[in-house]
């Protein structure tokens, strides 16, 4: 299983990153699922971090976003399928924090380390099992053309 | 009246992996609970023990937080849609 992204909105997720830096940058993938489990994204909407108290290390999509970006995802015939976010200065691994706030079971979140500015390293978690026991494991990312 | 309830990736599972669910109520939560009635093994998912929201759960009748509104007793027409989104966040 992989999580497949056109190589355009790959680099769109990375410039996010560098853009909003020091700050934490956040987004939504849509796409489909594949019957293999696996996904490919399809458009990629960037929103803002409504953490304003602590954007360097902290990120927050406001639900209004959610839902709107929900609503037209469905009537495309589309689906979340994912998240994005930075960590400045940080490794591109997942954090305590974003284990307690994943709430989106089957979905990909997508970590960019950008450092002094520069995204390094992108990393992608699928986000598995119920609340009580939810846990992330390492996802291959393919970039595509498409 | 028949309602629209969106479902999110997650609970689709847990809602015979449908994406949309027609139930029907006068309020929020006469929706949500005739949803549950549909699809019980939502009922975790979306509430507590104590039978309330979880914490992370969002509701929405079409662009507006029902927390900001009448909450479970915010009335809902035919026209309506409501969304359910759990939150996004996280951080380093």
């Amino acid at each position: 299983m992989a999580l497949k992204i056109p190589g355009r909105l790959y680099d769109r997720l990375r410039k996010h990153g560098e853009a909003t830096y020091p700050h934490e940058c956040c987004g939504v993938l849509v796409g489909e699922f594949d019957e293999a489990g696996g996904k490919v994204v399809m458009k990629l909407v960037q929103c803002g971090n409504t953490r304003t108290d602590s954007p360097a290390n902290r990120y927050h999509i406001n639900p209004s976003e959610l839902v709107r970006i929900q609503r037209e995802a469905l009537l495309a015939g589309h689906d979340i399928v994912g998240f994005y976010h930075s960590h400045p200065d940080h490794p591109a691994r997942w954090s305590v924090t974003d284990l307690a706030e994943a709430h989106w079971t089957g979905c990909s979140y997508v970590i960019t380390n950008v450092e002094n500015g520069r995204a390094v390293l992108t990393n992608s978690f699928l986000l598995l099992d119920q609340e009580e026991a939810k846990h992330f494991e390492d996802e291959l990312i393919e970039v595509i053309d498409l | 009246m028949p309602i629209k309830v969106l479902i999110p990736t997650p609970l689709r599972p847990y809602a015979g992996k449908q994406s949309v669910i027609e139930v029907t109520a006068q309020t929020v939560g006469e929706a949500l609970s005739d949803l549950v009635a549909k699809h019980p093994d939502l009922r975790k998912h979306l509430f507590s023990g104590e039978g309330k929201l979880r914490s992370f759960v969002n509701v929405y009748r079409n662009d507006e937080d029902i927390r900001y509104l009448n909450k479970d007793a915010t009335p809902v027409n035919e026209a309506d849609v409501i969304s359910i989104v759990p939150s996004v966040a996280g951080g380093q």
